[in-house]
């Protein structure tokens, strides 16, 4: 090292370096890097910027801009940058960034909805966003027509996530007591909800859109049949008090059950939205269809008080079908007021099996026939009261061999029956000629004669008490005079010793004769001497 | 303060030709023709003024303000809470924090992380630009302003200590966990950055001009 070299003034020659230097620094070699970098960063940032989406909602409540994130099945996947008024200030339009990659989400058919705190029934959803506020839940469409701007649901639809099973709809004359969430029983297991429902255009039904899950929708087959499981059904008709329930739950909050009659031919599953009818409860609902009813009128001339349409009609006890009108109808000729009864028998529902129709027999003349001979054997439509309780009646065809001859005339539109007075009317008549019999009593003299006979009897009782009286006096007298010291006890008692004494002396003197007899015809010999 | 009359009268290491090893103090001088050169006692690199120092300098400077951009446009902290996940940039930060009780909070953060990086920048362009153009004015207050830059340098990374102090403590998972964000590492490269810049910008540079007629070297 050391060179030997020593210049003047001890100052030494650096070593020389060999000039292998570029005219640029390496170190640009960073701020080149940086750049990459920061480009990098800059680009996958505007890539990674997913599509802005708009949604219009009535309200925004609970929503805030930059916290309130969109998601779906969990995931987080965008986020509410802009809250603001629409033009006409009736409604607020929502910006949100999407995560990158989610363009296929937003589809002309995905749906968006606010989720908050819903308790409906049994569910209680959306308990999450107490904590953390309402987020904004999406349901992806299937629709391959994109879309950016979309019209936000106001509640929350039951089921979402593309949840495997099938959709079914259902038409209803009410809706009881179901809401979107209300239960589906199948064999009292839950099953599906009730989606949405909602009021025809004609207002004459409700279409009930409800979610049956899978595997249990292949139960749902063209013969199934939908009732309302609603709560607690307490019916009381002509055939008394029946309860139905289907599960605590729905007993709770109502609910929809469904079942396959078994006894039918199993059938393929239903398509998806398929439309069934919505029951009034599990025995309409599995009532045999009416297959080709047939309408017939009866007139009463009676009052039909219990009767309404729905009223059953029966056949010696065997329901054959049901009232369909009542109402009332004036002959201007005599100004008698009658009941039409409009029924409808099915004669299917008798459960006879009719055998022997050969091709080519016109049916409608043998029913006919059939029902002539019936009428000529005395068969007759009669009110009869099928629940004390609840005065419920119902209209039997039965046999009353007494009846008088009646034809069916086949020309009336609808067929008119002969009818009989009802039991009811029969046992009112009867009371009333009691009634009328106990009127007929002169109860007036009766009553009468009962108030002279009492004013007598009052008379005797005051002329028995002046008796009384007497005789209590008499008593009383002979109570003195039987008393210890009374003076007539006293007397008596000297008496009694007077007539002692005077029987002391006889004594006396007996015993002195029997010693001196003598003494009867000399005296005294003491007295003599 | 300085003068062009007093700066002919100092003397610099360089006028004399001479190298002062910064290792162990020889003074030697160059070779012949050559600028540069090895200590001839204990083999520390000499030169007169620091090799590239304006190149390296603006280098450095310029990578920071790159990184300065994303540093402050990236979230630098995700907070993941039962409520959900924010991620906060430093300015979301500065406007959270500011509260009319935790203004000097929000001070503190506005002026530690977004003011002195950036002004950092800026007075390290402005001493490069200066001392390449020559400029002979202000001499005091530039190398004042030197001092300060290198000074402060050091405490820009408290805010990345803090960052991923927090990051590592509040780790309450599944209540809430703290995590950093990509905008930290920027940040960090940004003082980093700028600390490099000071360390190879040469404060001599700043006089060089004033000790005129003498031929510019570096």
């Amino acid at each position: 090292m050391p060179e030997g070299e020593r210049p003047a003034g001890g100052i030494v020659e650096s070593r020389g370096l060999p000039r292998s230097r570029t005219r640029l620094s390496l170190v640009w070699f960073i701020p080149i890097v940086a750049a990459l970098v920061g480009v990098w960063v800059a680009v996958t940032r505007i890539m990674g910027e997913g599509p802005v989406v708009t949604l219009v909602f009535q309200s925004a409540e609970g929503l805030e801009a930059g916290k309130t994130k969109v998601h779906y099945n969990g995931v987080d996947i965008g986020t509410v940058t802009a809250i603001r008024l629409s033009q006409d200030h009736q409604r607020v339009i929502i910006t949100i960034q999407m995560a990158p990659r989610t363009e296929a989400f937003l589809v002309e058919d995905t749906r968006f909805w606010v989720v908050r705190p819903r308790i409906s029934g049994a569910n209680v959803t959306g308990l999450g966003t107490l904590i953390s506020g309402a987020y904004i839940g999406m349901e992806i469409g299937s629709s391959k027509q994109g879309r950016r701007h979309f019209e936000g649901l106001e509640t929350q639809p039951v089921i979402t996530g593309g949840e495997a099973g099938r959709f079914f709809v259902l038409k209803a004359p009410d809706l009881g007591s179901l809401d979107t969430g209300t239960p589906l029983f199948f064999r009292r297991l839950q099953v599906g909800e009730v989606s949405s429902y909602a009021l025809d255009p004609d207002g004459k039904l409700l279409t009930v859109k409800v979610f049956v899950r899978a595997p249990y929708d292949q139960y749902v087959n063209p013969n199934t049949r939908f009732w309302h499981a609603s709560g607690f059904d307490v019916s009381l008709s002509a055939s008394g008090l029946k309860v139905q329930t289907q599960s605590v739950l729905s007993i709770l909050i109502g609910g929809i059950a469904f079942e396959t009659d078994a006894t039918l031919p199993v059938l393929p599953p239903a398509e998806a939205d398929s439309v069934f009818t919505l029951y009034s409860d599990r025995a309409v609902a599995f009532r045999p269809a009416p297959e080709n009813p047939q309408t017939y009128r009866l007139i009463f001339n009676e009052s039909v008080r219990g009767l309404a349409a729905g009223s059953p009609v029966e056949f010696r006890g065997i329901p054959v079908g049901e009232v369909t009108d009542v109402r009332a109808q004036i002959d201007l000729r005599n100004f008698q007021f009658s009941v039409p009864v409009t029924i409808q028998l099915d004669p299917r529902r008798l459960g006879v099996k009719v055998v022997g129709t050969a091709a080519g027999v016109n049916l409608e003349t043998v029913r006919r026939r059939l029902i002539d001979s019936l009428v000529g054997h005395g068969v007759r439509a009669q009110l009869r009261t099928g629940n004390l309780l609840t005065g419920a009646v119902y209209v039997a065809l039965d046999v009353f061999p007494g009846a008088a001859p009646a034809t069916v005339d086949w020309a009336q539109r609808p067929v008119e029956l002969p009818t009989v007075p009802g039991q009811l009317e029969q046992t009112e008549e009867s009371i009333n000629n009691i009634i009328k019999k106990i009127d007929r009593m002169p109860l007036q003299q009766i009553g009468d004669n009962l108030q002279k006979a009492l004013g007598d009897l009052d008379l005797t009782l005051v002329s028995a008490r002046g008796t009384l009286v007497t005789a209590q006096g008499t008593l009383d007298n002979a109570s003195n005079l039987t008393a210890p010291n009374s003076a007539q006890v006293q007397q008596l008692d000297a008496t009694m010793q007077e007539v002692s004494r005077a029987a002391r002396s006889v004594r006396v003197l007996t015993d002195y004769l029997e010693r001196h007899p003598e003494a009867l015809i000399r005296g005294k010999q003491g007295e003599a001497k | 303060m300085s003068t062009g009359a007093a700066a002919e009268t100092y003397s610099t290491a360089m006028r004399q030709g001479l190298h002062g090893c910064g290792v162990c103090g020889l003074i030697s001088r160059p070779a012949p023709g050559a600028e540069e050169g090895r200590c001839p006692r204990c083999d520390e690199e000499l030169a007169f003024r620091k090799r590239a120092s304006i190149q390296r300098t603006w280098a450095y400077l310029l990578s920071a303000a790159i990184c300065y951009v994303p540093a402050n446009l990236l979230p630098v902290l995700t907070t993941t809470t039962a409520t959900g996940t924010d991620s906060d940039t430093i300015l979301q930060g500065v406007v959270l924090l500011w509260s009319p009780t935790g203004w000097p909070l929000s001070l503190i953060v506005l002026v530690a992380s977004i003011m002195i990086p950036s002004a950092k920048i800026l007075a390290l362009a402005y001493l490069l630009v200066t001392a390449r153009r020559g400029s002979i004015k202000n001499n005091r207050q530039r190398v004042r302003l030197y001092r300060m830059v290198e000074f402060i340098g050091r405490w820009s990374m408290v805010d990345v200590f803090v960052d991923t102090f927090t990051a590592a403590l509040i780790q309450l998972q599944p209540l809430m966990s703290v995590s950093p964000a990509p905008g930290l590492l920027f940040f960090a490269a940004v003082v980093v950055l700028t600390m490099l810049a000071v360390e190879s910008f040469d404060p001599r540079l700043i006089w060089d001009a004033a000790s005129s007629g003498e031929q510019v070297h570096a």
